[in-house]
């Protein structure tokens, strides 16, 4: 019981986290590739359509198996193999395309309204107006996307920690007590029945709040996630 | 037409070689991930590390290396596994289609059925107790972790009431030749099946009834009524019709990409020795010739479903037709 709660507080930290770092990064690519079009677009376009292109999972879990075992250093970084900030960053790298390309297209057609062409021959730098202009109006889909994203993030963290390459032990996740579940699965299988009933609960009720804000915010959004 | 088609056939070609880059890059150039050091195991020796290197090639450049396995994968066909050398790779990708081919086949024809049932039912019933549980059901389906859900039915169906009539029939786990033994091919695999069905039904239910909704509000819905059909000639012949597009383009991308191997998870608990499992497998032992040739399998479904899409909904909607 104790694990049960104590693996939910990763479950739900990692699915958070590794949907701030989506979000962040998402929408970066998105504002950049949409607002300076040319070449940059074509590059991120392209590096998107590749990853959007990876199964998912195929993608998780290559980076995963990569890393988990030595951890990874990029120069000053330095994640150790143990930690939770591998399985957000591998989960926030995914699904980034997700964010990216309905951003982008959000600002494709934003840039050609009339405000930011006014921006533009004021002589107000790119910059500034992708903060000030561009950025404030593309924050509603931006805010639909958190439950959603999280619901998603949270299933992909359960069965990456599933086939033992998310959290590792001696942390725990519902995902892994489900596969410490399932060697007793059919002598005591409330052991793996319930971290899932947990799972199940939560993405409903993060699936719920997503639409429920979806529909207030922007009912004509078409946000829509939960494939895989 | 033909310049597009030719234009779709590049972009094709394109992101197959990127996915195919990225993941040589991930395996071979991630920093402290050595693949000498995997296959020497974790206390060789420097003199040991240096002969494994010498011998499978990974004291040669990037390139060379990654030119070298790309031309055994599509050129001569002998690329061997680094497990065991004597295992030909690109045979052991084809010998797994079969059996993930069966699993997603029969749980797509089980989910398209059932999820245009339930989107019909919803939509004609919209706001009624019958809507609103359907797509609480459907929900549930979504929300639930599929490998999970997969226990619970061997669970049910292997241990607890194996005994009772309703579930004595179900085999104990794994895969049966469909040319060897049509009826155990069948019966092993409707329970995955139908674990791998439900998910999809949750999605495909809810999109088909957000779509019909939407398309009755359009203008020649207006126009049909005002002809004076009927409500159900309306339903089928002109909602549905314009519906069934967001529909075909997301079936075509996750039959893609389950065929793919994103159906690893259901093929894992239920033991089927398919694509996602023979990826997961070589995964697991960092096998990469093995990972790169189910890879670049799994990314050319991929790829070729998003173009057979793209075409099928000129197809579908005569809007688009305009080049």
């Amino acid at each position: 019981m104790a694990r049960l709660l104590y693996g939910g507080l990763n479950s739900l930290l990692i699915s958070g986290a590794a949907t701030i770092f989506t979000l962040i990064f998402g929408t970066m690519a998105g504002l950049i590739a949409g607002y300076f079009g040319g070449i940059t677009d074509t590059v991120l376009s392209r590096l998107l359509d590749v990853l959007w292109a990876f199964p998912i999972y195929l993608l998780a879990i290559s980076l995963s198996i990569v890393t988990i075992a030595q951890g990874i250093a990029i120069g000053p970084i330095e994640i150790q193999s143990g930690s939770l900030w591998l399985p957000i960053i591998i989960i926030g790298i995914v699904y980034i395309p997700y964010v990216a390309r309905p951003i982008r297209g959000q600002v494709l057609a934003l840039r050609h309204s009339e405000f930011v062409l006014a921006a533009i021959n004021l002589g107000v730098p790119g910059w500034r107006i992708l903060w000030r202009d561009i950025l404030p109006n593309i924050t509603t889909t931006l805010i639909v996307f958190v439950p959603l994203m999280m619901a998603l993030n949270m299933l992909t963290e359960s069965a990456l920690s599933f086939l033992s390459i998310g959290v590792q032990p001696p942390a725990a996740s519902w995902g892994t007590i489900i596969q410490d579940g399932q060697a007793l699965l059919y002598t005591r299988p409330l052991v793996a029945l319930v971290p899932g009933l947990a799972i199940a609960v939560s993405v409903m009720a993060l699936n719920v709040f997503g639409d429920g804000l979806r529909d207030a915010l922007d009912p004509r959004s078409k946000v829509r996630l939960g494939r895989d | 037409m033909l310049y597009a088609i030719l234009r779709r056939f590049g972009q094709m070609l394109f992101v197959m070689f990127g996915i195919s880059v990225i993941v040589f890059l991930i395996f071979f150039a991630t920093p402290g991930a050595d693949p000498a050091a995997r296959i020497a195991g974790r206390n060789a020796s420097p003199e040991v590390l240096a002969a494994v290197r010498h011998s499978f090639g990974f004291d040669q450049p990037l390139y060379v290396q990654y030119t070298r396995m790309m031309e055994k994968i599509f050129v001569t066909g002998d690329l061997t596994s680094f497990v065991n050398r004597g295992w030909k790779v690109v045979p052991a990708v084809m010998d797994s289609i079969p059996v993930t081919l069966s699993l997603v086949f029969g749980a797509a024809v089980l989910w398209v059925v059932v999820s245009i049932i339930i989107g019909i039912v919803a939509a004609a019933t919209r706001d009624s107790w019958l809507d609103k549980l359907l797509m609480a059901l459907g929900l549930l389906g979504i929300s639930m972790p599929v490998y999970w859900l997969g226990e619970v039915m061997n669970l049910i169906t292997q241990s607890r009431h194996h005994d009772k009539w309703v579930f004595s029939w179900v085999p104990p786990l794994g895969y049966k030749n469909f040319s060897d033994d049509p009826k155990g091919w069948f019966l092993t695999l409707v329970i995955p099946w139908i674990t791998l069905a439900i998910l999809y039904i949750g999605i495909y239910g809810r999109v088909l009834r957000a779509a019909i909704i939407e398309s009755m509000q359009e203008d020649y819905i207006r126009t049909a009524r005002a002809k004076g059909l009927s409500e159900t000639r309306i339903l089928f012949r002109h909602a549905l019709r314009t519906s069934l597009i967001a529909f075909v383009t997301l079936f075509g991308l996750d039959f893609g990409a389950l065929v793919g191997g994103s159906a690893l998870l259901t093929e894992v608990v239920f033991g089927l020795h398919g694509i996602g499992k023979l990826t997961y497998d070589a995964l697991q032992n960092l096998d990469l010739p093995m990972i790169m040739a189910t890879v670049m399998y799994a990314s050319m479904f991929v790829v070729v479903a998003n173009a057979v899409v793209d075409f099928v909904y000129i197809l579908l909607d005569p809007r688009l037709r305009t080049s």
